[in-house]
């Protein structure tokens, strides 16, 4: 898998220590359109290695980060940049329309 | 280019891989384009499905999807994960382009891209969606634990979220703008003997409040023009859908709603070789069950006139 597995416990110091944009997806096993896009973000981070990471955040196992940032939709994919929320996309979309969203950080 | 196949399908859900199962028993090999995202159709986000005949236990939606695709690919379906994004469907070959830029040619095609549920169209739903504003409450329930939310709308769908979204929230409004429900007499029923759901009738909501996030809404009532707010953190909207056409615009005859208009008693479009069924229809039944009915047909009637073309098979 080219997609990086997040936890509560790691959540932070990944963001901090991430050298290129990082994509967090916060998904649970319940959320039919969380399955749907899962595929899409093993291809988009297989084809982008270096230019952006692909990390993943289960939020029925780590309630804590989703409840702090206030996440009350999955799939949310979260993009951070030096530590910092720069784009925030809800829902699964088709490939085109997520590569168009993250055209700034590839 | 590909060669020219039997038959494409266009969309799954239970229409799409119905259609699919009947054309590959049939031997046209179909090849199913069921979406990227949108893969099973609206059952993928519904929980227990109790009235699909046949399963007398019940069960889950994504469950019932599953079996069709399976069924349909044991005969020889051929899927692509990916979505239709140009058509040109004039002319005895049919042409449909994927969001991956593979081209498909087919004598004929079966539309059943289904249907996409309605926004309220508050400037505001925009905004907070995925800040408290929902459009799937088995996705998302989870977030509203000992909360009060509001589910908007009053068919089946509206009913089942509302109960659905007790077994988190604390109190659940049910925002209906008439004072009685199109859901059946068993989802009413259950949903009113529910404690934890409130409804609130002849209301319609005018504004979502918060900034960040939903705090709550305004509600107009239809009767008394009186507003008044409710406070809550969830607002899932489920007033309705309507059929994926946007494609089909210009190409095809849609009724004034958007939806595909067929010949009656048949799934014929006014486009020879172009058959349509399920959602992008049915705009009065709108039932797993009649969707698949439908799929069946679409797949009888392209058999059917592929065989008028001397076509028996891919």
């Amino acid at each position: 898998m080219a997609t990086l597995i997040l936890t509560d416990a790691t959540f932070e110091t990944e963001i901090k220590n991430a050298t290129t944009p990082i994509l967090v997806d916060f998904w649970a096993e319940w959320c039919g359109p969380c399955k749907m896009i899962a595929p899409i973000l093993e291809q988009v981070a297989a084809e982008n290695v270096g230019k952006i990471v692909i990390a993943k955040l289960n939020v029925d196992e780590n309630p804590k980060t989703a409840q702090a940032l206030g996440i009350t939709s999955i799939p949310t994919m979260n993009i951070y940049q030096n530590g910092e929320i720069v784009k925030t996309i809800v829902g699964a979309k088709p490939k085109p329309a997520l590569l168009a969203d993250l055209a700034a950080f590839l | 280019m590909s060669k020219v196949e039997p038959l494409v399908i266009i969309g799954s859900g239970p229409a799409g891989y119905t259609a699919a199962i009947y054309a590959a028993r049939a031997q046209l090999s179909p090849i199913l384009l069921e979406g990227s995202v949108t893969a099973g159709g609206a059952l993928m986000n519904t929980t227990e499905v109790e009235n699909f005949p046949g399963f007398q236990k019940g069960i889950m939606g994504p469950a019932l999807m599953e079996e069709m695709r399976a069924q349909a690919e044991k005969f020889g379906t051929r899927f692509i994960t990916d979505d239709a994004v140009k058509v040109d469907l004039k002319g005895d070959v049919k042409t449909i382009q994927d969001g991956s830029g593979n081209t498909y040619q087919a004598k004929a095609v079966i539309l059943a891209t289904g249907s996409g549920y309605k926004k309220i169209g508050l400037p505001k739903e925009e905004t907070l969606s995925g800040r408290g504003v929902s459009y799937c409450a088995t996705c998302d329930g989870f977030f509203f634990k000992e909360q009060t939310i509001a589910v908007v709308g009053g068919g089946d769908s509206a009913l089942e979220e509302a109960t659905f979204l007790t077994r988190f929230a604390s109190k659940v409004y049910l925002i209906h703008r008439r004072n009685e429900l199109r859901a059946s007499r068993i989802m009413q029923q259950r949903a009113q003997n529910d404690p934890k759901i409130e409804f609130v009738w002849n209301s319609q909501v005018i504004d979502i409040l918060g900034e960040d996030k939903v705090s709550g809404v305004k509600i107009k009532d239809t009767v008394t023009g009186e507003e008044k707010s409710l406070s809550l953190t969830g607002l899932f909207v489920a007033i309705g859908h309507e059929p994926r056409s946007e494609l089909l615009k210009g190409q095809i005859n849609l009724d004034e709603n958007g939806y595909v208009q067929t010949t009656p008693a048949s799934t014929k479009t006014n486009i020879d070789g172009v058959f349509a069924c399920g959602d992008l229809v049915d705009h009065v039944y709108r039932q797993a069950i009649t969707a698949a009915g439908t799929g069946c047909q679409a797949a009888l009637d392209a058999e059917r006139f592929l065989a008028l073309h001397g076509i028996f098979s891919a």
